[in-house]
């Protein structure tokens, strides 16, 4: 390992803890998606380096995050089809001025 | 040993530059921006595996995340026009204690990574090839590739559905 492990786990924990401040922080839909994507950024960084450095194959922490990836593609997918419908019948991507639930 | 230093230094800037890049992805008010930064945040990571001798999966991300989740993120932000005032406050007001609590949470848990006696085995450093990668997913792994691909079909009609005029 080129740097020991703690500081690639601290390097994850900060970027998780930016993702989620701009998950409850931004008001544009897109922009909590794409801070969504930093959440899981910060997953995989921590399974690559613990497949790394467990005893365990590292083929299982690279198989893991192949998945991760796939699942945050069609996450990121499926979100954007839905602000685009939601843009088109209500005109706006603000997540506070959608409040059809709300009474 | 120079070499070493050098390679420390640099992982450790591509870190710091990473770590940059996605406070950018959350501070800029123009969301075209903070997609641009998304994407130095995305190469840092892959930077990030490749310096962690995961070649095949820095180069996943970046044909996947860099190629072709942020097309779709661009594409996403050019098709809802009004994002371009910059008038219309971007973040609403809860940002006081998300980061109050997000600073306590950092706090805990590093604190915990740097007390923690990690069960450290002798590092892994030979590179797992794309050759191995295939046989475990269509071995070892086969059923959650299975899995993974039903649910990249039913995200793909999902999309088309919903975004789709009537």
């Amino acid at each position: 390992m080129i740097v020991p492990l703690e500081h690639i786990l601290i390097f994850g924990a900060l970027l998780f803890a930016i993702g989620i401040y701009g998950t409850l922080v931004r008001r544009n839909i897109v922009g909590i998606l794409i801070s969504i994507e930093l959440i899981l950024n910060a997953v995989n960084v921590n399974l690559i380096a613990f497949s790394r450095t467990a005893i365990l194959d590292p083929v299982m922490g690279q198989v893991f995050v192949i998945f991760v990836i796939t699942l945050a593609a069609t996450a990121a997918t499926v979100g954007l089809a839905i602000v685009l419908a939601l843009y088109r019948i209500r005109r706006t991507i603000y997540a506070d001025e959608i409040n059809l639930l709300k009474w | 040993m120079t070499l070493e230093i050098f390679a420390k230094i640099s992982v450790y800037s591509v870190l710091a530059l990473s770590l940059v890049a996605a406070l950018g992805v959350v501070l800029f008010p123009s969301i075209f921006h903070a997609a641009l930064c998304l994407v130095g945040a995305l190469v840092g990571v892959a930077i990030l595996y490749i310096a962690l001798h995961a070649e095949f999966i820095a180069v996943v991300q970046i044909l996947l995340y860099v190629g072709a989740v942020m097309t779709l993120v661009i594409f996403a932000i050019m098709l809802t026009h009004r994002i371009g005032d910059q008038t219309i406050p971007q973040a609403n007001k809860q940002s006081l204690p998300a980061l109050l609590s997000l600073a306590c949470f950092v706090g805990l848990l590093g604190s915990l990574f740097l007390k923690t006696k990690w069960p450290v085995g002798p590092a892994h450093t030979e590179p797992v090839s794309a050759f191995v990668l295939g046989k475990a997913l269509l071995g070892e792994y086969v059923f959650p590739f299975e899995v993974v691909s039903v649910i990249l079909i039913a995200g793909l009609i999902g999309a088309v559905v919903i975004a789709r005029k009537d």
